[in-house]
């Protein structure tokens, strides 16, 4: 600690800083809108003559307050060694696993879930957290390893690390929470995993949905035809890869077939529910179809500018669920129209590059594939929720980062992205002090 | 290493490609696709249809014949309903338990947080009875909405009823402004003016939450539209005149029309048998209306307006006025009463004119009149002649308002048959008929078909000396007039000095010594009633009793006709049943040495066809 603070401050990237408090900032007008009443006893000023305690009831008081906790988080991450990090990722983690694992017993049961901690008024939930544990625990480990060396006791750990708390959290019945750990895959990918990985997954995710889709016949059919032509133009193909190529034309028929065994007796009820009704809104209209039709009924409704700061009646009047939290992003489409929304696409898009800008900064392959973990986690987040909400996701709950309402999630993307800008900074330290 | 480094190119371009994929669908969803706007207001938006005060209706004195009261319905929020006292509940609104259930059933399935009627229709007094206990129940909640209500037992047919609409009107372009539910008139005056009476309904756009709970008014009220209270009728209905003359009608099947002859206007209008108008509304209408549809007497019929009979001697009046317009017959005209070409009503005096010819009603007389109005050579053929003759004839007769309809301000009103030369050419084949085959319309019998209310207005012509006011009952819409088809003078083709010249023939009926209907004589009172009895032939049983008249005779104030079907002469039930209604119109009261007609009319039928 032998640096002045005013050396230290000019290391901060004060771009990232910008973008987040603009985000935070512009994420706490949303909740406002979302939660407002035109009903409430406020005499127009924004808090009127209400006590705290009644003040309590709205979402955007409280909102105000996590932004205040957030700011002191803030403060004390960039004051951290990043040393600290590095020393005790490993040690985070194993407590993290350890709170996975007793949070569904302690916890109270809440929207069909054991996953929130309750610490006086306060809610938390582990899940948001075990992101960033976990980012810096592969991170730690990723720098120990040679992943090009394809050393598989090396892959089998890190795969484990990865898979662990996703697990813990799915027997929590949080999937969309589990589903963001998916994101590690484009670190990893950066760090020099196998970009077939990518491709298989993706691909089999595309069969997947075809599979629902279209009828069997036809994509078997369609499949066929594409073997038969590989072989015909490219006889050579045939000669060579003959085993490998109608293994793969297997796998492809199997898992068409294998979807609706994994779709009837893999997935839950209500799981099963989301991924229909993303193919056909109409198929459960009062149900899970309700929040997609009214979530996409806010945003198209708002059209090119939006209806008006607090003038959108599918949020005034409650049409769309959850619309502080998750569907956060209607009311902004609702509002602020397509201007909005586009601008929220920017933002994110800006602070997403400056975190690889960032990222790709780093000496060190701990700093880098930290800063790829917290790029590819938002950009996960970011690209379920607002998919969920227009219609080309499945409805997973999981918050827009840094605009949703919840002190859980606030506070988890405020740690996750300022323990990057103080790995960042403590970077610009040393190297001035070598 | 190095190849490593490009890869922050691919994430980034993943990064970018999803931002883009949503850029995209959001510019189509939010700016191309409209629907989305419209399903956002579909889903906030409530239209609330105000139904506008109902127009009253009066008589021409003012007096308030159909008013609005409340009536109330049980309405229940099924979300609401807690721990509900079955028992208790149905002993209060004293319905069977399974009935209850089954309402509250299909409560809940319209919506559980909705209101919708369990039971409707209530009356004050039933309201009474409940309401007081009704705090025991949560969820259950009165909605008071307007009725017809009837300050008067009389003039049903006229007045008409309201009631909710039916599917097979809704699909109609006249009623594409009705909602299911809705009420409207359905037959009389009700129906006729139902544009005027319903007014202009209100429209208000409110914002409802997801739960359906009001938000207040859409833009401040932008788009609402208030809604206008409906026109008031006055008609020119005397109720007394009516109600003396239904009670007149009791126990008789037939009609009365009494006209003021200066303006068309419907004095009274009676068809017996008849009903009460309150019948047909509030709890149990639908009932009561399948009662009154199934009984045999018909009281559904509206007599004056749909019935059509030969008019009998009254239409020799008709036939005397066209001969004389034509030329071929002057009021001193002499016919030998001549029973070898029809038989005569009775043996009387030789009619040297044509007062005496109307005074007894003498058949061959009229026979001839007409025969020398048809049959004017226009031809050699004698067949054509009859043909031409008659066609001719037949045009004159219709200026009368006869084989038309009048256009009285109720739907239900038929035309009735003057028949043409074709109507006989099919009848009889082509020159194979003459005035021999249709002699029998120049006394009012045959083929021919008149309402009463046709023949009133013959009278009401008579009256005027040859022209007439299509009849109407309603003489004021809100603070205006009539409708303006009921301000048109209609003329006929007869002159009106010829008017004059039958006059004195039609008073010498009444009052003459001998005339057939000197039982109509309102001489004692001071009154000169002109008329004309007649008698119509009836296949399926007892003659009909018709008696015509206007009256004072100098200055007519009322015409009348008076129908009782299978009561013989005319003279000796109909003709005393006009002059009380005239004398109550004319007079206000009857006479006390007159009212024993009133005691006569109550009696059998039997001793009218007696008495000739």
């Amino acid at each position: 600690m032998a640096s002045s603070p005013a050396r230290y401050s000019r290391s901060v990237d004060w771009v990232t800083v910008g973008i987040y408090f603009l985000m935070v900032l512009l994420g706490w007008v949303s909740v406002y809108a979302a939660s407002y009443t035109p009903d409430a006893p406020t005499n127009g000023s924004l808090f009127g003559n209400l006590s705290f305690q009644e003040l309590m009831v709205y979402d955007w008081f409280k909102q105000i307050l996590w932004i205040g906790t957030a700011v002191v988080l803030i403060v004390m991450l960039l004051v951290i060694d990043y040393k600290a990090y590095d020393t005790f990722a490993f040690v985070l983690y194993g407590g993290m696993i350890l709170l996975l694992i007793i949070t569904p017993f302690i916890a109270r049961p809440i929207g069909g879930s054991r996953s929130w901690l309750e610490l006086g008024p306060m809610r938390l939930q582990p899940a948001e957290f075990a992101k960033f544990v976990t980012a810096l625990a592969v991170s730690r480990y990723m720098a120990s390893i040679n992943l090009r060396q394809q050393n598989f006791r090396d892959q089998a750990v890190l795969a484990g690390l990865t898979l662990l708390p996703p697990l813990l959290i799915l027997a929590a019945n949080e999937t969309g929470q589990a589903l963001v750990f998916a994101a590690f895959l484009l670190a990893y990918f950066r760090e020099g995993m196998s970009p077939l990985i990518l491709v298989i997954l993706a691909a089999a995710a595309i069969i997947l949905i075809l599979a629902l889709l279209v009828p069997k016949v036809w994509l078997i059919g369609v499949f066929t035809v594409i073997l038969g032509l590989v072989f015909v133009f490219n006889p050579k193909v045939m000669r060579h890869h003959l085993p490998v190529s109608l293994s793969v034309w297997a796998v492809v028929i199997g898992m068409v077939f294998g979807v609706d065994f994994f779709f009837n007796n893999v997935l839950q009820p209500h799981q099963r529910k989301r991924i229909e009704v993303l193919i056909n809104p109409s198929a459960d209209p009062l149900g899970v179809g309700w929040n997609v039709t009214q979530s996409k009924i806010a945003i198209g409704s708002g059209g090119f500018t939006g209806k008006g700061f607090l003038q959108g009646t599918q949020t005034k009047f409650d049409f769309v669920p959850a619309q502080s939290t998750d569907f956060i992003f209607c009311t902004i489409g609702e509002e602020w129209g397509w201007l909005g929304t586009t601008g929220v696409i920017v933002l994110f898009m800006a602070l997403l590059g400056r975190v690889l800008y960032v990222a790709e900064r780093q000496k060190s392959v701990f700093g880098r594939t930290y800063g790829y973990c917290v790029a590819s986690i938002l950009f996960f987040h970011f690209a379920i929720n607002i998919g969920m909400t227009i219609g080309l996701a499945p409805v997973v709950g999981i918050p827009l980062p840094l605009f949703s309402y919840g002190g859980s999630s606030l506070w988890s993307f405020t740690i996750l992205l300022f323990i990057l800008l103080g790995i960042d900074a403590y970077r610009k330290q040393d190297l001035e002090r070598y | 290493m190095q190849y490593l480094e490009g890869r922050r190119f691919v994430v980034a371009a993943i990064f970018l490609a999803v931002a883009l994929t949503f850029g995209a669908r959001l510019f189509y969803i939010q700016v191309l696709d409209g629907s989305y706007k419209l399903a956002a207001d579909r889903n906030t938006l409530q239209r609330i249809v105000q139904v506008p005060y109902r127009g009253l209706i009066y008589d021409r004195k003012g007096q308030l014949l159909v008013q609005n009261t409340p009536v109330y319905d049980l309405m229940v929020v099924p979300r609401e309903v807690k721990q509900l006292d079955t028992v208790r509940f149905c002993q209060l609104l004293q319905l069977p338990l399974e009935e209850v259930r089954e309402s509250l059933k299909t409560a809940r399935a319209y919506s559980r947080v909705k209101a919708s009627p369990l039971v409707q229709n209530l009356s004050t007094p039933e309201l009474a009875a409940i309401q007081d206990n009704l705090i025991d129940f949560p969820g259950f909640s009165i909605k008071a909405r307007m009725a017809r209500s009837y300050r008067t037992e009389n003039m049903a047919h006229a007045l008409g009823y309201v009631g909710a609409i039916t599917p097979a009107f809704l699909e109609k372009e006249k009623y594409a402004k009705y909602l299911p539910g809705d009420f409207l008139g359905i037959s009389g005056l009700e129906s006729f003016y139902e544009q005027q009476l319903m007014g202009k309904r209100g429209v208000q756009y409110r914002m409802v939450n997801v739960r359906g709970i009001e938000k207040g008014s859409f833009r401040d009220g932008e788009y609402d539209t208030l809604s206008v209270a409906g026109q008031d009728l006055h008609t020119s209905i005397d109720i007394e005149l009516q109600k003396y003359g239904e009670m007149l009608m009791r126990n008789k099947r037939g009609s009365i029309v009494a006209l003021d002859p200066k303006t068309g206007e419907i004095l009274a209008m009676v068809s017996a048998p008849g009903f009460e108008p309150s019948v047909l509304t509030g709890k149990g209408m639908g009932n009561r209306y399948m009662e009154l549809l199934q009984d045999t007497a018909k009281p559904l019929f509206n007599r004056p307006l749909m019935a059509t009979y030969p008019p009998g001697s009254v239409f020799k009046l008709v036939n005397e006025l066209v001969a004389l317009q034509m030329g071929v017959v002057t009021p001193q005209t002499s016919f030998d009463c001549n029973w070898k070409l029809v038989r005569c009503t009775h043996r009387h005096e030789h009619p040297y004119n044509v007062s005496i010819a109307i005074k007894n009603s003498c058949n061959p007389y009229f026979y001839q009149v007409m025969r020398t109005a048809v049959l004017r050579g226009r031809s050699t053929n004698r067949f054509e002649d009859a043909r031409l003759g008659y066609s001719e004839w037949r045009r004159q007769v219709m200026t009368f308002g006869l084989g038309e309809k009048l256009g009285v301000d109720i739907s239900q009103e038929k035309k009735g048959l003057i028949p043409t030369s074709d109507f006989y050419d099919k009848a009889y084949g082509f020159h194979r008929w003459n005035f021999r085959t249709i002699y029998s319309l120049s006394i009012g019998q045959g083929e021919m078909g008149i309402t009463g209310l046709q023949m009133a207005n013959v009278m009401a012509t008579i009256a005027n000396r040859g022209y007439y006011y299509t009849p109407h009952f309603v003489k004021g819409i809100g603070n205006g007039g009539p409708l303006p088809q009921f301000r048109e003078r209609h003329v006929t083709v007869v002159d009106p000095k010829y008017f004059e010249t039958i006059i004195p023939g039609m008073q010498q009926v009444v009052d003459g010594r001998g005339g057939t209907g000197s039982n109509a004589s309102l001489l004692d009172v001071g009154i000169s009633v002109a008329g004309k009895t007649g008698t119509v032939q009836n296949r399926h049983g007892a003659d009909h009793a018709t008696f015509a008249a206007f009256a004072p005779a100098e200055d007519p104030k009322i015409a009348i006709v008076v129908f009782i079907e299978n009561a013989g002469f005319g003279g000796s039930s109909a003709a005393p049943l006009a002059s009380l209604m005239i004398e109550k119109y004319l007079r206000g009261d009857i006479a006390p040495w007159r009212k024993r007609w009133e005691n006569w009319l109550q009696g059998p039928a039997e001793q009218f066809i007696r008495k000739r």
